[in-house]
């Protein structure tokens, strides 16, 4: 058996360090190290709640309104705080500018260049895929970066900036829209619409969300166009289907609460892939477990942990902390949310493939892409100037709350407990801490650590492009991972 | 640049206790997108964490070409805080895939590169991270909070001739950014276009509040009360934008907005130590009167024209700025003549 550290891993958001244990050109073990502790739970403690709006999106620059919301989320959970109809609207809006900015940064800037690496230089496909995704120098970054920027005008209407803007609050946002800021959203979401069905889809966006079957994926991958259709043809010719299985449970916090009636746009739920059935949410369920991080304590619910650096913690290989399920190491991301909602494509393709997949991850990080552009369009619409964009939160000064939603790559949660109008515990599970865990007490692997297990090399030790395939599968965020 | 042949101009990247952040706006940067307008003026990004083919030994053996002098570097960019814990080894950030601290990389590298620019508040002077408790022991490049030192020391010229660039911000403006890049690209920034904190002049040398939207309310002293309403943040709100560097309310960040277009306080997020503020989102008072009163303003006369200005207040200004939207438009005029005003 060797071992190989595979680092610094970069497109990531953040670095990333791999131990992999192989035998025969395979990976039988993998050790998921974040290298980085900034602090920032024990930077909140003692602070009036509101500074949490201040300093938590600064955990990450890539899903700060994520981060805000989070907060935001728990402190109107705390004072019992409810968002005014319009600034539920705008901070939807934001968070969806957010969402569709990082699954296409993710898609076009950080997945895609693997393709356009010399390992597949006897493909086929190769010239093609090199010419339009070869990291920074392709076609495709080119033609995508002036429609990021143009999607995140959103941000300036909304919310001032971006990121780390402090519009975010418990009733709402702090900048109303009047017409003309609706018709200038509507323009923005327009262009961005336009350029998506050209180069991504080649396709109504309508006829995307719309897709029912692993079948009707098969049919866009044969028929051309579009960046989507070329990604599933490479995805059937290197069988990314089989590649990086997840472990089965899948969890979403529900996205976008608050525009679909009373309830989120994409369902709230646990979804279990061997058996396809959905269980709901209980949060009472969730337990983070610092058996192999550099922190002190032991395993526990997020709302009674306290976080204090131990770097000399015998057996500790990572900054975060395993997040468990009710026992479970569970995947979060697109895929899990478009699976807990019952999107028909996409859990016909998980069913065809067995399990979650570096595919599968990717098509349901797109397809959302799909059904979320058209919700933002009726959100503007339904956003009435004059009416109250934020209500005004009237805080106890002791109590707790809960904020739990859903980040372009997952479910976050910040749980917060207040003593005298300061903050006396303040804990954050981000996405990539489930996907990214270690090993918790019991010695089970976290997602990512299941799914490198079996991965071929190709004699390419830690160069092998499937490992860089796997990992950036989960569209990973390391800056949020340990924060 | 067309006919001129570019003299290429190579930049590493380096993440160090950082959000990303400041990567995230500078992608925002440049109608042909940020690659193109780099490309136009030289400038090659010979590895960024974020955007980088290359990927593990690729990139170690870059960095390592750099410290041992092979591959000549003329801009290492830092973003992020530099953590020195526990107790100066640099341990709550290794490099993956080297054993060794940024803390140390960081100083390897800088040590060979021609200029070197904190990207951020953070790689400037500490920024969020060092916040109480300063769990990471955090420093900027050059500056903790306002004292010279950081992780190369007061001494530290690039072979350039230039201290530490600290494009400051939480993020900066995408244009801070890359118009710095240019700028060092160029050729054309000196260390005369540095104030004494390394910040670029041409942004710091402005105010945040200059050009704030709000500033009809800012002249009558109509202050918003709660979130969303639309007059000045001063008073209650926490602005600190008339005691903060920056052409902020200049540019337009994200298309059309800025912090205080967007209904919130400016926290200084370009200054050392903006982190040490408690109740960043309420403004500190003595007996009603704000603690930080605006930059180079006289303190009595301050006080006087306030309360001069806060009771001629016209109704409309002091309505709309208890509101989020406009409920008193301004007055219409019969005609344009000698007494102005619309027909």
């Amino acid at each position: 058996m060797s071992r190989i550290v595979v680092g610094p891993f970069n497109r990531v958001e953040g670095d990333l360090e791999l131990k992999l244990d192989a035998e025969d050109d395979r990976v039988v073990a993998a050790r998921v190290t974040t290298p980085l502790y900034r602090g920032f739970e024990q930077i909140l403690i003692g602070r009036p709640i509101a500074d949490a709006l201040v300093i938590a999106p600064r955990i990450c620059g890539i899903c700060s309104v994520s981060q805000s919301l989070a907060a935001a989320s728990a402190s109107a959970a705390f004072s019992g705080t409810t968002p005014a109809p319009n600034g539920a609207l705008t901070t939807a809006l934001a968070h969806a500018a957010e969402n569709l900015a990082d699954h296409l940064s993710h898609f076009y800037l950080f997945f895609m260049p693997d393709f356009a690496r010399a390992d597949y230089a006897g493909r086929p496909w190769a010239g093609e895929i090199g010419a339009r995704f070869t990291a920074m120098k392709g076609t495709a970054a080119a033609e995508f970066l002036p429609v990021r920027t143009r999607l995140l005008e959103i941000m300036g209407l909304v919310a001032g900036k971006w990121p780390h803007s402090l519009a975010f609050r418990a009733g709402g946002t702090t900048r109303a829209l009047d017409l003309g800021g609706k018709a200038r959203a509507r323009a923005i979401l327009a262009d961005v619409r336009a350029a998506l069905e050209r180069t991504l889809f080649a396709a109504p966006l309508e006829a995307i969300a719309e897709i029912a079957s692993a079948e009707d994926l098969d049919r866009i991958a044969a028929r051309g166009d579009g960046d989507f259709a070329e990604f599933l043809r490479l995805a059937d010719d290197l069988d990314l289907h089989r590649l990086g299985p997840g472990p089965g449970m899948v969890m979403s916090y529900g996205a976008y609460p608050g525009t679909a009636g009373s309830g989120p746009l994409f369902a709230a739920g646990l979804f279990d892939t061997t058996t396809g059935t959905r269980a709901p949410l209980v949060p009472g369920h969730i337990v983070e477990d610092p058996a192999h991080s550099w922190l002190a304590g032991e395993a526990g619910p997020p709302a009674r942990a306290e976080t204090q650096p131990d770097i000399d913690r015998a057996d500790a290989y990572s900054w975060a902390r395993a997040p468990r399920y009710d026992g479970h190491a569970v995947e979060v991301g697109a895929v899990a949310r478009q699976l807990v909602d019952g999107h028909p494509a996409i859990r016909a393709l998980v069913a065809r493939d067995g399990a979650t997949s570096v595919a599968s991850r990717v098509v349901a990080r797109l397809v959302e892409i799909a059904r979320v552009l058209p919700a933002m369009e009726t959100w503007i619409g339904r956003i009435t100037p004059g009416d109250p964009f934020c209500t005004v939160a009237t805080e106890p000064s002791d109590g707790s709350g809960v904020g739990l939603i859903e980040a372009a790559r997952g479910g976050l949660g910040h749980w917060m407990t207040v003593r005298g109008g300061r903050i006396t515990r303040y804990q954050i599970v981000a996405p990539t801490t489930w996907n990214f865990s270690p090993r918790d007490g019991g010695g089970n692997p976290g997602p990512l650590e299941r799914a490198l297990e079996g991965t071929t090399l190709a004699g390419r030790g830690a160069r092998a492009a499937a490992i860089q395939h796997v990992v950036r599968s989960f569209d990973p965020c390391m800056v949020c991972t340990a924060h | 640049m067309s006919g001129e042949t570019v003299k290429r101009f190579n930049v590493l990247w380096l993440q160090a206790g950082a959000c990303g952040g400041c990567t995230m706006a500078f992608l925002d940067h440049g109608r042909r997108g940020v690659f193109a307008e780099l490309d136009a003026f030289g400038i090659d990004l010979l590895w960024h964490p974020s955007l980088s083919e290359a990927t593990g030994d690729e990139v170690v053996a870059i960095l390592d070409g750099i410290a041992e002098g092979r591959i000549p570097l003329d801009a290492l960019v830092v973003e992020g805080t530099v953590l020195t814990a526990p107790n100066g080894t640099g341990r709550f950030q290794m490099l993956a895939g080297t054993g060794a601290s940024l803390l140390d990389w960081i100083r390897r590298l800088a040590a060979r590169a021609r200029h070197t620019v904190a990207v951020g508040s953070c790689a400037a002077f500490g920024g969020i991270p060092v916040a109480s408790p300063d769990p990471g022991e955090g420093v900027g490049l050059q500056f903790e909070g306002i004292e010279r030192g950081g992780a190369l020391g007061a001494g530290h010229r690039g072979a350039g001739g230039l201290p530490v660039v600290a494009v400051a911000g939480c993020a900066p403006h995408p244009g801070w950014i890359v118009e710095t890049l240019i700028a060092l690209a160029s050729g054309e920034l000196g260390a005369g276009d540095l104030d004494p904190l390394g910040r670029p002049k041409f942004f710091a040398d402005h105010l945040a509040h200059h050009g704030c939207s709000r500033n009809e309310f800012y002249e009558f002293k109509a202050s918003a009360e709660t979130a969303s309403d639309r007059g000045c943040l001063m008073e209650h709100l926490g602005c600190k934008a008339t005691q903060a560097v920056g052409d902020c309310n200049q540019r337009r960040w994200n298309g059309s907005g800025s912090c205080t277009d967007g209904g919130y306080a400016c926290i200084a997020c370009t200054s050392p130590e903006f982190e040490r503020a408690r109740g960043f989102l309420a403004t500190p008072k003595i007996a009603g009167i704000p603690v930080g009163l605006p930059l180079d303003m006289p303190k009595a006369w301050f006080m006087a024209l306030a309360a001069l200005s806060k009771s001629a207040t016209p109704k409309r200004v002091r309505l709309n700025a208890l509101k989020d939207h406009v409920v008193v438009p301004p007055g219409r005029a019969k005609r344009w003549g000698a007494e102005g005003g619309e027909g």
